[in-house]
């Protein structure tokens, strides 16, 4: 027994959808275009004159030096925002579950992170963290560690990448919070009596019944940490230093907007629109086949 | 671009509708002139007043001054705007992007030809040669009108040198002096000797001039696209070299690219500061417990040539083309204006910035401020000590903005003691030369 809505008109099922398209073609299809198109023009920034060079922008990304390493940074970076914003998110949303007095301002206090924007949070952690007047800095070195992101690569982008997770690890409480109240009681219950102790049934029945929540905060973190912490990363260390931290996405704005090259930042963001359109492919494709939806 | 265009077009329509409703006044009449600058808090407010004042100083011409961000932000966006027909007629461009200007040839109005085609008196021999020469084609010919121009100088404690026996009058001239008198501060006490700002502007691009010395072949990149860095081939090396060993021993500490070391200058942690000499403002405003004092860059004796003279940064006003005719005659105008001595030495008296013209440097002179801020003349007799040379005119790189950060990313690695001098200033040149090789295909 399917139930069908058939339109009689042939029109009004695209005047319905014209809204959408068209937002889609300004939006999104133009500016891909363009862009597709301005990676293979080599121009001055006046755009006074330009060459069409076919993919010559591309093979320059891939043997430089610095584009490379900007690959790896984006990768160490998207692995550790990922995992970090995730881990620590159902850490706690597994512990508000269990929590029965004052569930609700937990609760609250724990999504506020997420209304922060990304450069005020990058500014935040910027202020904890200020070599000479950061308190955080000042306890680390209290405790034997010299906190200097603006010379230690790795202090840098640990600190980005913290700032980064911090943000996310709201979006991703919510999401895993609401996955656990929606596991019946009953299977919990079950396995109590059967003596499984708190942690053993999280690990044999809540994380597995979470795994389509998991899935989608997974994609959902890899983009975010693609494309949305442009703003912490300007904040905070602006790539630096040398090249540390600059991640994709930041390197396109740095080489289009202060480099005025162009025709390479429109090749390195038709690089990254690949890479994130793959990235959603496979994970369709190939981890949601392992994936138990309840 | 099409919702571009609408959207002009539709603010522009409620505008019209708005302006056709207020009574006609003498404003209206006025030619107005836009311009685009990167001048936030007190030297914003400078920009008003100037523009204000030549605006009631006639009846035909108003000039607009908007302030549009960061010096990278002003260029990217009048660039912007030109791309889409609508760029102002007056953009304020720091001198690292001076290059990519000249090179935008259909784009720019060179500033002898505007004052030409406008039939203004323009004599370019009253400019001072050291501040123009930046701007200037290798033939002479100004392209863009020096605005606000720096050159780095030494600030130092006189307290801390009197508090170490050396005498507070004399700042040191020479680098081996300046080593002596660290020594002597830390044996007072003092943790460094001295620390520094910008250190690609001061410890390679301006010791090089000062020593004589090329940054680049082709005359600085005066002379062609072709130019390559020879930064790891002078006096620059041993230099870096040497500021290397000095970090070890704190006898320099380093604190950051741009001016972020100024508070160890401040709070007396380090004595000695090379800094530009438009630090002033900030200087005189934070050092309150001890007496500063300026005095020139330090050079290395053993080197021919030096001191040489020193090169300036800050940057220059750009007209752009694309207007009428009439617009422009105000353009040359307002130039005239801006160029005049009172309105000039008014400017480097408030500011600490430059003054670009003889007359001007004269003027202040006459009205005793040299007198009332012993050292404010030192920027400008340092820059000219010496007629330049085609080492010491200034430099023109393209995707200089990017070098520049090369060159601190690599320094970096010297003060953290990672890399030789010289390992890093070869890389520093590979590098940068690379970003050349780019500028000069852009360019087409």
């Amino acid at each position: 027994m399917e139930k069908r809505v058939v339109f009689r008109h042939r029109w009004l099922p695209y005047a319905l959808l014209a809204p959408q398209l068209a937002i889609t073609i300004v939006f999104f299809l133009w500016p891909a275009s363009q862009a597709l198109w301005q990676s293979m023009l080599i121009q001055d920034a006046f755009g006074l004159s330009v060459r069409f060079v076919w993919f010559d922008n591309f093979t320059y990304l891939f043997n430089s030096r610095e584009y490379l390493n900007s690959i790896r940074v984006t990768a160490i970076f998207s692995v550790g925002v990922t995992v970090l914003g995730l881990a620590v998110a159902l850490l706690l949303a597994a512990v508000a579950d269990h929590v029965i007095k004052g569930a609700l301002a937990y609760k609250t206090l724990l999504i506020w992170p997420y209304a922060v924007a990304p450069a005020i949070a990058g500014v935040l952690w910027l202020f904890l963290f200020n070599p000479s007047v950061g308190i955080v800095a000042w306890w680390l070195g209290g405790a034997g560690i010299t906190w200097n992101h603006q010379i230690n690569g790795n202090q840098a982008m640990q600190l980005v990448i913290f700032a980064a997770a911090w943000k996310q690890i709201s979006y991703n409480f919510l999401f895993f919070l609401a996955g656990m109240q929606a596991i019946p009681r009953s299977l919990i219950e079950a396995a109590a009596i059967d003596c499984a102790g708190p942690v053993k049934r999280f690990f044999t029945i809540i994380f597995p019944l979470l795994s389509p929540t998991t899935f989608f905060l997974l994609v959902v973190n890899i983009v975010y940490a693609f494309f949305d912490t442009f703003g912490i990363i300007h904040a905070v260390t602006r790539g630096g230093p040398a090249q540390a931290t600059n991640i994709m996405v930041y390197k396109v704005y740095s080489d289009g907007f202060i480099g005025l090259n162009l025709g390479s930042s429109a090749a390195q963001s038709v690089i990254l629109m690949a890479i994130v359109i793959t990235l959603t492919v496979v994970q369709f494709r190939f981890i949601e086949r392992r994936v138990q939806y309840g | 671009m099409q919702k571009k265009t609408l959207v002009a077009a539709t603010f522009a329509a409620g505008l019209l509708a708005t302006t056709s409703i207020a009574p006609i006044s003498s404003a209206e009449a006025k030619t107005q002139i836009q311009w685009w600058h990167a001048m936030g808090g007190a030297n914003g407010e400078r920009i008003e007043k100037i523009a204000a004042d030549f605006t009631a100083s006639q009846d035909e011409y108003e000039v607009i001054p908007s302030f549009k961000g960061s010096y990278a932000e002003t260029m990217t966006a009048a660039i912007a705007a030109f791309r889409a027909g609508e760029q102002p007629h007056i953009v304020q461009v720091f001198e690292v992007g001076t290059a990519t200007m000249m090179g935008a040839t259909g784009a720019i109005y060179p500033v002898h030809q505007l004052m030409a085609d406008a039939g203004e008196p323009f004599d370019p021999s009253v400019y001072l040669q050291a501040v123009t020469g930046y701007y200037t084609t290798a033939d002479g010919e100004m392209l863009s009108m020096p605005f606000n121009s720096s050159t780095p100088v030494l600030w130092y404690n006189k307290d801390a040198f009197a508090a170490a026996g050396l005498d507070p009058e004399t700042p040191p001239a020479t680098w081996p002096e300046l080593e002596e008198a660290a020594l002597a501060l830390q044996e007072a006490g003092y943790p460094c000797g001295f620390t520094t700002a910008w250190e690609s502007w001061v410890h390679v691009e301006n010791l090089s001039a000062w020593h004589n010395q090329p940054i680049g072949t082709l005359a600085n990149g005066f002379e062609g696209l072709g130019t390559e860095l020879v930064i790891n081939e002078t006096v620059v090396v041993d230099h870096i070299s040497k500021m290397g060993e000095w970090q070890q021993s704190k006898i320099f500490d380093y604190g950051g690219r741009t001016n972020q070391a100024a508070p160890k200058f401040y709070n007396q942690e380090c004595a000695m500061y090379t800094e530009s000499s438009a630090g002033y403002a900030g200087i005189s405003a934070n050092v309150t417990d001890f007496e500063f004092g300026i005095g020139m860059l330090p050079y290395w004796p053993d080197v021919e040539g030096a001191p040489q003279n020193s090169i300036i940064g800050g940057a220059s006003l750009w007209v752009l083309q694309g207007h009428a005719d009439e617009a422009y005659q105000g353009v040359a105008q307002f130039f005239t204006y801006l160029s005049s001595p009172e309105v000039q030495a008014w400017y480097h008296q408030e500011t600490g910035y430059l003054p670009i013209t003889e007359a001007a440097y004269e003027l202040t002179r006459e009205q005793g401020f040299y007198d009332e801020f012993p050292g404010a003349d030192i920027s400008v007799r340092q820059i000219n000590l010496n007629p330049p040379t085609e080492n010491s005119r200034g430099l023109r790189f393209g995707n200089f903005v990017q070098i520049r950060d090369i060159i601190a990313e690599e320094l970096e690695r010297v003060w953290a003691g990672d890399a030789s001098a010289k390992e890093a200033l070869d890389e520093a040149a590979r590098r940068g030369n690379e970003l050349l090789r780019q500028f000069e295909q852009q360019q087409g």
